[in-house]
């Protein structure tokens, strides 16, 4: 005890609202879903590894299971084929959750214009953060997240109940 | 019979409202796939993928399971079908070359130079020897590149997190080094035809002698935590056991073939880019099994350090980094604000692409995962009509059902890892 209150000083009594608590531990632990499609997952890997290390976020954690994860990363580019899986996944995740699409092809199907690819992955599911680049930097999904951190973080619960 | 076929649409317990079907098709469709067995309900049919963590992206396999035992296996590709070899016809050659990057991630230098190689057996141009050694040097760290991500990616599969970490260290090293000569991290559409895209510059050398001096200790660290590591050998040794005849006549090519004993890396058989300059070893198995085939990976490595040093002495000082020959290949910047004759050379190249004679090539080079072929038809025009890749995973997944037969689930992670195989590059 005597070594918390010399560390932390007398913070006596902290007020704050439900909504920016919940929203504090939404932004400091989500849990995305261990997916990758195409070369971004690549670097999706690299920002979860070592040198990036995403989990100063709070998000080291990734779920294999869909029902277990609240962030979905499309982290490369959505064939035809691929799109119903990815459709059927995020139907699967519990709400609340969050939709990245990572890098061109799945902002917009990038360099790709052609029959094989669905034009960006927000005509199947809805996307909250798009990021650019082909691929994007790893500082760059980090910016991601952190601006999809600031969207949450203006969420208001009475909003998630209509 | 109707339980299996619930199995078969993948994913059985949706709860949730979906506004995809599950699968539509006929369970019928599988007859002369699996055995018959599986239609009595004697046997499990089980999906595995394409949303799986251990299938190295989108692969799906249709398990056929009699209790944990896998009866037969059925391969699924295509769920990154991205239309690239037709995309490449609508370019022109040159614009040709950031799309090769795309297909195998792991390794884009190699299919910028499988490509490049095509186009110029294709128009017949002249190399200088100094782009040969320096396309040697991108070959090589992009080996290096991609037999990390594999180890890592390979270990992570079988349980073992911390080399995965050191494994992405180490190669975000080289991503630096590969920036540092492209600009680009991964896509690096570093080698174009003709030569490379520029001059190495001047930090990028003693970088790469830092990287030499390093990493075969490095190595020596991953080899502490895996090669003789008891629960490492238990997982790997003995399983997924491809027999040269078989690996032979599945096509099966790089270290997945030399696995098996076979002494094959076209590096060796048929030179290219001045490789036949370089003293190196290809490195042999002789079991076929998941860990021989992971032992051939990380000696590869030592010896891609081998051909790296090497390079570094053999790389002239001076010298044209590009051939010269202007009706193929882009004039230098530094030449646009002198010279009136490459200002046009530079608007022809980027706007209509030079002409190629209408006939059909065939290159080979040894990519990290095997041989890696181009075939280009030209038309006579300035795009080609048909652009081909063979490429090494396509081949290695077709095998994949002979390696996995009898073993169990947790066998078959260890196996699709063993075989390296890269998604993009198997559907392009
Ligand atoms: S955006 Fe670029 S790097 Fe990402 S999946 Fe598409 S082609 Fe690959």
């Amino acid at each position: 005890m005597g070594i918390v209150s010399s560390k932390l000083g007398n913070l006596g009594v902290v007020t704050t609202t439900l909504d920016e608590a919940v929203n504090w531990a939404r932004t400091g632990a989500m849990w995305p879903l261990l997916f990758g499609l195409a070369c971004c997952a690549i670097e999706m890997m690299s920002t979860q590894a070592s040198h990036y290390d995403m989990s100063r976020f709070g998000m080291e954690l990734n779920r294999a299971s869909p029902r277990q994860s609240d962030l979905i990363i499309i982290a490369g580019r959505v064939s035809r084929k691929m799109a119903p899986v990815i459709r059927q996944l995020y139907d699967q995740m519990a709400s609340p959750k969050w939709v990245i699409a990572m890098g061109d092809c799945a902002s917009c199907s990038g360099v790709y214009n052609n029959y094989a690819l669905v034009q960006g992955v927000d005509e199947v599911i809805p996307v909250d953060v798009y990021i650019a680049g082909c691929p994007p930097r790893p500082e760059q999904l980090i910016h991601g997240i952190l601006t999809l951190h600031e969207k949450i973080r203006g969420d208001r619960i009475a909003e998630w109940a209509t | 019979m109707g339980q299996s076929f619930g199995a078969v649409s993948g994913i059985t317990d949706v709860d949730g409202p979906t506004s995809v079907s599950t699968w539509e098709g006929n369970v019928d469709e599988l007859r002369g796939l699996v055995s018959e067995r599986a239609f009595t309900g004697e046997t499990m049919l089980l999906n595995m993928g394409p949303h799986h963590p251990s299938t190295h992206g989108v692969l799906r396999v249709l398990l056929e399971l009699d209790g944990e035992e896998i009866v037969s296996c059925l391969p699924d590709v295509g769920y990154l079908h991205t239309g690239i070899e037709k995309t490449i016809e609508a370019k022109t050659y040159e614009k040709g070359i950031p799309l090769t990057d795309r297909t195998d991630y792991l390794a884009p230098m190699s299919n910028n130079m499988v490509y490049s190689m095509a186009i110029e057996k294709l128009v017949d141009l002249d190399v200088p020897y100094k782009a040969q050694i320096m396309r040697i040097i991108g070959l090589e760290l992009t080996r290096i590149n991609s037999h990390l991500v594999w180890l890592g990616t390979h270990a992570l599969d079988l349980g073992a997190m911390s080399v995965f970490l050191y494994c992405f260290r180490e190669r975000e090293y080289i991503l630096e080094m590969f920036e540092i000569i492209s600009g680009q991290r991964m896509m690096t559409s570093y080698i174009r035809p003709g030569g490379v895209w520029r001059d190495f510059p001047p930090e990028f050398l003693p970088k790469l002698q830092a990287f030499l001096d390093f990493f075969p200790r490095r190595i020596d660290d991953y080899e502490n935590l895996l090669t003789g590591n008891p629960l490492w050998i238990e997982r790997t040794q003995g399983v997924g056991i491809l027999e040269p005849d078989k690996a032979l006549a599945w096509g099966c090519t790089g270290p997945t073939l030399r696995g098996s004993g076979v002494n094959w890396d076209l590096r060796k058989a048929v030179p290219y880019s001045s490789y036949e300059e370089f003293d190196f070893d290809v490195p042999v198995g002789e079991h076929g099994d998941v860990y021989d085939r992971f032992y051939c990976r990380i000696l590869e490595m030592r010896e891609s350090v081998k051909i790296l040093q090497q390079a570094i002495k053999k790389l002239p000082a001076k010298g044209p980094y590009r051939s010269e020959n202007r009706k193929y290949v882009m004039p230098p910047r530094s030449e646009l604000g002198q010279s009136m004759e490459a200002v046009i050379h530079h608007f022809k190249l980027w706007t209509e692409g030079f002409a190629t004679p209408d006939k059909d090539v065939y290159v080979a080079i040894e990519s990290p995962r095997g041989e890696l072929g181009c075939y280009v038809h030209g038309t006579g025009g300035n795009k080609p009509r048909r652009v081909h890749l063979r490429t090494p995973s396509f081949v290695h997944i077709s095998a994949l059902p002979v390696m996995s037969e009898g073993h169990l689930i947790a066998d078959l992670v260890a196996i699709i890892g063993s075989i390296d195989i890269v998604l993009g590059d198997c559907d392009r």
